[in-house]
C-alpha cells in the first residue's frame, strides 16, 4: 500500500469489522477499494442488480431499503452495506440510496470473499444480522450515543498545528490566532519524526503571559506545558472525557505511539455530545470544603436522570457515576489530607464493588478500603488513617453515599491495613476458600485504586489474576456464590412467577437480575485470568479465551446491557416522580416491550447459571431472594 | 490563486485535441512523447462518463515553474464510475534546484528524503505509463502543466501539451460572485473559498489530510466526481469542460 494511503487505513480502523482485523489484511483491502462518490438522493444499489461491492460508507449517510420499499436501515459514517447480496445469491437484496452526499469505499467481491473466508471476525460481524431479537432491540438506543463506540479520532478535524519548541511567546500567540486554535503544540524537529516536546494553550497564555506581563520575547518553551497527558488514537472518545476529567486538562493530543495524529478539546467533546456529567465533575474537583461538595452533591440526581434522557447507555452512565463517586472520594482525601497533613507513609485508596467496576448507579452505599506502605506501623502511624477514613467515610455519607451495612470501609481497621496483609488476605481466599469467608469477600473481586499509590491496588489485581485461575476450589465456590440469587422464571402482567411456581407482586432488578450476571462474569474473569473489572470489558476478555461462545457472550452483553438500562430507567423515574429510587419493579410498571425483552434477558441469565453450576462444578447451588 | 477565468471562455475549449496530439505525434523527437501523443486523445464530444481520467497533482518547491521545483507527484487513475486505489502512485523526486525551508515546512519532505529520490527523468516512463491516453485532472491548472512542461523542455528538449479539467476553475465558473462586494461584507458575506479542502467541503467530501501528492490527487478525483453529480450530467460532453 502506498503509505500515502495510510488515512484511508486509519479511517477503516477505527470501526467494526475492520478496528480488529490484523493490519497487513486491512492494509490489503484499502489497496482493493475503489471510491465512488453519490449525491443526496441518488441510487446506490438498486434491487435484482449483480451484487459485485461491498459498500463501506466514508461520509454522508445511506438509506438501506427492504424490497418493498420500507426502510430497513440508515446507516452512517464508517457502517458498511452491500454484504447480504454478496453472501446470498449474488443479487442486491436491498436497495440502498444516498440520503445525504455520501463518499462510499467500494470493496470487492473477491476481497470481501478473501476477507470472508479468513478473517473469523469480519465473518461473525456480516453474517450476524437480526439474529437476536434482543440486539435489534438494543442498536436503536447505542445508535443515539456513540461516546462509547466512537473513537477519539473522529474528532480531529483539521492537521494538526504546531510549531518548534524553539519559537517565542509572540510567534506561537501569532500562530494561535491566525490558525484559531486554543492549543499549539510544541515539536523538537531534531528528531525524524519530530517529537512532541510540550503543548501551550490559551489559558495558558491568559493566566500566565498576560498576567505576569511576560515580554514577547519569552522563549515559549518557559510557559508550556511539559509534563504531556496524551491520549492514543484507539481511545474511545468517552475514555478521552474521562482522561480529561481526572487531570483537570481541556486539551489531549492524539498519539499513534510517538507520532501524534492531531489535538482534542474538551469543546470538541461537548459539541459531539452535550455531557452534563463532565461539568458535575470537574466542579466537585473545584470545591474547596465538605460544604460545597454536600451542595454540588444535590445535582448528582438530576445529572443521572438528564444522561438517562440523552440515551446514554447502562455503561456509559455506569462509568460516569462511579467518575462522580471517584471524583467526591478524591476531592476528599485531598481536603483530608490538607487537614491533616501529608500522609507519613504512602497509601493507596482503593474503590471497591459498583464502583471499582465502573457500574455505578444513583442508589449506592460506599464500599473502599485502604492499602499502606509495608513501612506502615500502626502506633505510630494508623491514627492518621483512621482520621482520613472517617473524614472521607463521613463525607461520602453527608454527600449521599451511605454508610456500608457490612462495615467493609476504610474506617474498619480490617480493611486498613500494609499491602503484605492484603496479599495475605488475597492468597487466603485465593488458596485456602472457605465458603462463608468467600460470601463475605466477593467484593474485594472488584477493585481499583483511586487516590495515592493505585499501583499497590495494581499489585492485587496482579496477585489475583496469577492466583485464580489455578484454584479450582476458589472457582468452584466463587461460582457456588453466584448461584445464590437466580432470576425469576417469568412474569406476567400482574406477577413475577418464581421457579418455585410462587406468584410475587414485585421483584428486585438489582438482586435478580445485573447483580447474578456481575457475579457470573467475574467468576468467568477470574477462570481466565483477566484483570479488568467492568463487566464489558471482562466479557471481551473472556471472549479471548474458549471459555463461553461467541453467541454465549454476545446474549450475556445483551441481557447485562438490557436489565441495566431498565433498572436504570426505573430509578430514573422514580426521580423524576419525586420518589426514592430503588430497584423494586411490579411488572405492571413495564412496557410490554421491556416485559418480552426481560423475559429473553432472564432466560440468558438463567442458562448462564446453568453452565456455570456445571462448568464449574458448582452443585449446591442454594435459592435465596 | 485569483483565476478570473470562466470554463466557458476559456482559449483552450475549442482546441481540436485530438488534430493536435496527431500533428504533435509526428513532429517530436522523444519517443516518450510520440508515445504520448499517439496514445490519443478523445473526441470533444465525448461524453465525461467515458472518458478516461487520471488525476494529477504535484508538489512544488515554489510556484513559478522557471525558478521552483517539482518534488512529489501523485497519480491517480479514475473514471466517473470509481477510483481504484490499487492504482493510485507517489513517487518522490529531487529537485534540481534547492529546496526552500518555506516549502519544506508545507510539504514535511525533508532534504533527506529527496536526496535519495530519482530524478523526474527516470521515472517518466512509469508516470506516461499512467498519462497515456487519458486526460488529467488538475486542482488549480497553473502548477502541473506548466511544471511538467518545462521539467521536460530541460529532460528531453521540448516540452508538452495536453488538455486538462481543472476542478478549481469550476468551482470558480460555479461561483462567478465569490467575492462580496464591500456593501455585502457589510452584510456580513463572507467570500467563497475555491481552495481544494473548502471547495470539498461544500459537497460533503471529507477532510483529508493536505499537502500530499497522492492525497491532493485523490481528493481532486472525489471532487470532480461530485461536481459532476451536483452540476453537470454523465453525457455532458468533455470539450464543455476541458481547459
Amino acid at each position: 500500500m502506498q503509505a500515502e494511503l495510510i488515512d484511508i487505513r486509519n479511517h477503516m480502523a477505527q470501526y467494526p469489522p475492520f478496528d480488529e482485523m490484523p493490519e497487513a489484511l486491512l492494509e490489503q483491502v484499502v489497496q482493493s477499494i475503489e471510491v465512488q462518490y453519490f449525491r443526496a438522493g441518488s441510487a446506490i444499489l438498486d434491487f435484482g442488480q449483480d451484487s459485485r461491492w461491498l459498500y463501506y460508507i466514508r461520509s454522508g449517510a445511506v438509506e438501506v431499503f427492504r424490497r418493498s420499499g420500507e426502510l430497513y436501515n440508515r446507516l452512517g459514517e464508517g457502517e458498511i452495506f452491500g454484504q447480504i447480496g454478496l453472501l446470498m445469491n449474488k443479487r442486491v437484496r436491498f436497495p440502498a440510496r444516498a440520503l445525504e452526499d455520501t463518499l462510499v469505499y467500494r470493496i470487492p467481491d473477491a476481497t470481501f470473499q478473501y476477507l470472508f473466508e479468513h478473517d473469523e471476525n469480519f465473518a461473525d460481524f456480516v453474517e450476524i444480522e437480526d439474529r437476536s431479537r434482543l440486539r435489534s432491540a438494543l442498536s436503536r438506543r447505542e445508535k443515539a450515543n456513540d461516546l462509547m463506540t466512537a473513537r477519539v479520532t473522529r474528532l480531529i478535524a483539521r492537521p494538526t498545528v504546531w510549531a518548534p519548541w524553539t519559537v517565542r511567546l509572540q510567534e506561537a500567540a501569532r500562530i494561535m490566532t491566525e490558525q484559531g486554535v486554543s492549543a499549539l503544540l510544541l515539536m523538537d524537529e531534531s528528531t525524524i519524526p519530530p517529537r512532541l516536546k510540550g503543548i501551550v494553550t490559551d489559558r495558558d497564555l491568559r493566566t500566565r503571559a498576560v498576567t505576569e506581563a511576560l515580554p514577547s520575547e519569552t522563549p515559549i518553551s518557559d510557559i508550556m506545558t511539559s509534563d504531556l497527558i496524551t491520549i492514543r488514537s484507539s481511545a474511545y472518545i468517552f475514555e478521552a472525557m474521562l482522561t480529561m476529567l481526572h487531570n483537570n486538562v481541556h486539551h489531549l493530543p492524539v498519539m499513534d505511539g510517538d507520532e501524534v495524529r492531531g489535538v482534542i478539546a474538551l469543546s470538541d467533546i461537548v459539541k459531539y455530545e452535550s455531557q452534563s456529567s463532565l461539568y458535575l465533575v470537574s466542579n466537585i474537583h473545584r470545591q474547596k470544603d465538605l460544604k460545597g461538595l454536600k451542595r454540588i452533591s444535590q445535582e448528582v440526581p438530576d445529572t443521572f436522570v438528564r444522561m438517562v434522557n440523552e440515551d446514554a447507555n447502562s455503561h456509559m452512565i455506569g462509568s460516569a457515576m462511579a467518575g462522580i463517586g471517584r471524583s467526591f472520594t478524591q476531592r476528599l482525601l485531598e481536603l483530608g489530607e490538607e487537614m491533616l497533613g501529608p500522609p507519613p507513609v504512602p497509601y493507596c485508596f482503593m474503590a471497591l464493588g459498583s464502583m471499582a467496576r465502573d457500574e455505578q448507579l444513583v442508589v449506592t452505599d460506599q464500599d473502599n478500603a485502604m492499602i499502606l506502605d509495608d513501612r506502615f506501623v500502626a502506633e505510630q502511624h494508623d491514627a492518621y488513617f483512621l482520621a482520613l477514613a472517617r473524614f472521607v467515610s463521613d463525607g461520602l455519607a453527608e454527600c449521599g453515599y451511605t454508610y456500608c451495612t457490612g462495615d467493609i470501609m476504610a474506617t474498619n481497621p480490617k480493611w486498613r491495613q500494609p499491602l503484605r496483609v492484603w496479599q495475605q488476605y488475597f492468597t487466603d481466599w485465593i488458596e485456602h476458600p472457605k465458603a462463608e469467608a468467600l460470601l463475605n469477600s466477593n467484593i474485594f473481586f472488584d477493585l481499583d485504586g483511586i487516590h495515592g499509590q493505585t499501583e499497590f491496588a495494581e499489585t492485587l489485581k496482579t496477585l489475583i489474576a496469577e492466583k485464580a485461575s489455578h484454584s479450582q476450589r476458589f472457582l468452584t465456590l466463587l461460582a457456588r456464590n453466584a448461584l445464590n440469587r437466580t432470576p425469576p422464571l417469568g412474569f406476567f402482567r400482574t406477577f413475577v412467577l418464581e421457579e418455585d411456581g410462587q406468584h410475587r407482586k414485585t421483584f428486585n432488578l438489582k438482586r435478580r437480575g445485573t447483580a447474578p450476571l456481575s457475579d457470573l462474569i467475574r467468576v468467568h474473569a477470574l477462570a481466565c485470568g483477566s484483570r479488568a473489572q467492568n463487566s464489558f470489558e471482562r466479557l471481551r476478555d473472556i471472549g479471548k479465551t474458549k471459555l463461553l461462545l461467541e453467541d454465549d457472550l454476545g446474549n450475556l452483553r445483551d441481557a447485562l446491557e438490557f436489565i441495566s438500562i431498565v433498572r436504570i430507567r426505573h430509578q430514573a423515574l422514580a426521580i423524576e416522580a419525586g420518589r426514592k429510587p430503588d430497584n423494586n419493579v411490579q411488572p405492571e410498571d413495564l412496557s410490554p416491550f421491556e416485559r418480552s425483552h426481560l423475559k429473553d434477558a432472564f432466560q440468558v441469565v438463567s442458562n448462564a447459571q446453568k453452565f456455570l453450576r456445571f462448568r464449574y462444578n458448582a452443585q449446591v447451588g442454594r435459592n435465596a431472594q | 490563486m485569483r483565476s478570473k477565468t470562466s470554463i466557458g471562455k476559456a482559449r483552450h475549449q475549442n482546441t481540436d485535441w485530438p488534430a493536435q496530439y496527431r500533428a504533435l505525434a509526428a513532429h517530436t523527437r522523444s519517443p516518450q512523447l510520440r508515445a504520448f501523443y499517439q496514445a490519443g486523445c478523445v473526441a470533444p464530444d465525448t461524453a465525461m462518463a467515458e472518458v478516461p481520467l487520471v488525476a494529477l497533482d504535484f508538489e512544488t518547491t515554489g510556484l513559478d515553474p522557471n525558478r521552483h521545483s517539482i518534488v512529489s507527484i501523485g497519480v491517480v487513475p479514475f473514471t466517473l464510475q470509481g477510483i481504484p486505489l490499487a492504482q493510485a502512485w507517489h513517487q518522490l523526486v529531487r529537485p534540481l534546484l534547492p529546496l526552500s525551508r518555506d516549502s519544506v515546512a508545507v510539504h514535511g519532505i525533508t532534504h533527506s528524503d529527496l536526496d535519495q529520490a530519482p530524478d523526474l527523468a527516470e521515472v517518466l516512463d512509469t508516470l506516461f505509463g499512467y498519462l497515456n491516453g487519458r486526460i488529467p485532472v488538475v486542482h488549480y491548472r497553473a502548477i502541473e502543466r506548466p511544471f511538467l512542461n518545462v521539467a521536460l523542455q530541460w529532460r528531453l528538449g521540448e516540452g508538452i501539451r495536453f488538455p486538462v479539467l481543472d476542478t478549481m476553475a469550476i468551482e470558480a465558473h460555479l461561483h462567478p460572485n465569490r467575492h462580496p462586494s464591500r456593501w455585502q461584507r457589510l452584510l456580513g458575506r463572507q467570500p467563497v473559498s475555491i481552495r481544494l479542502a473548502d471547495s470539498r467541503g461544500r459537497y460533503g467530501l471529507p477532510h483529508y489530510p493536505s499537502h500530499n501528492a497522492l492525497t491532493d490527487a485523490l481528493a481532486t478525483a472525489e471532487l470532480l466526481q461530485a461536481q459532476i453529480q451536483h452540476h453537470f450530467r454523465p453525457d455532458t460532453p468533455i470539450r464543455d469542460l476541458w481547459l
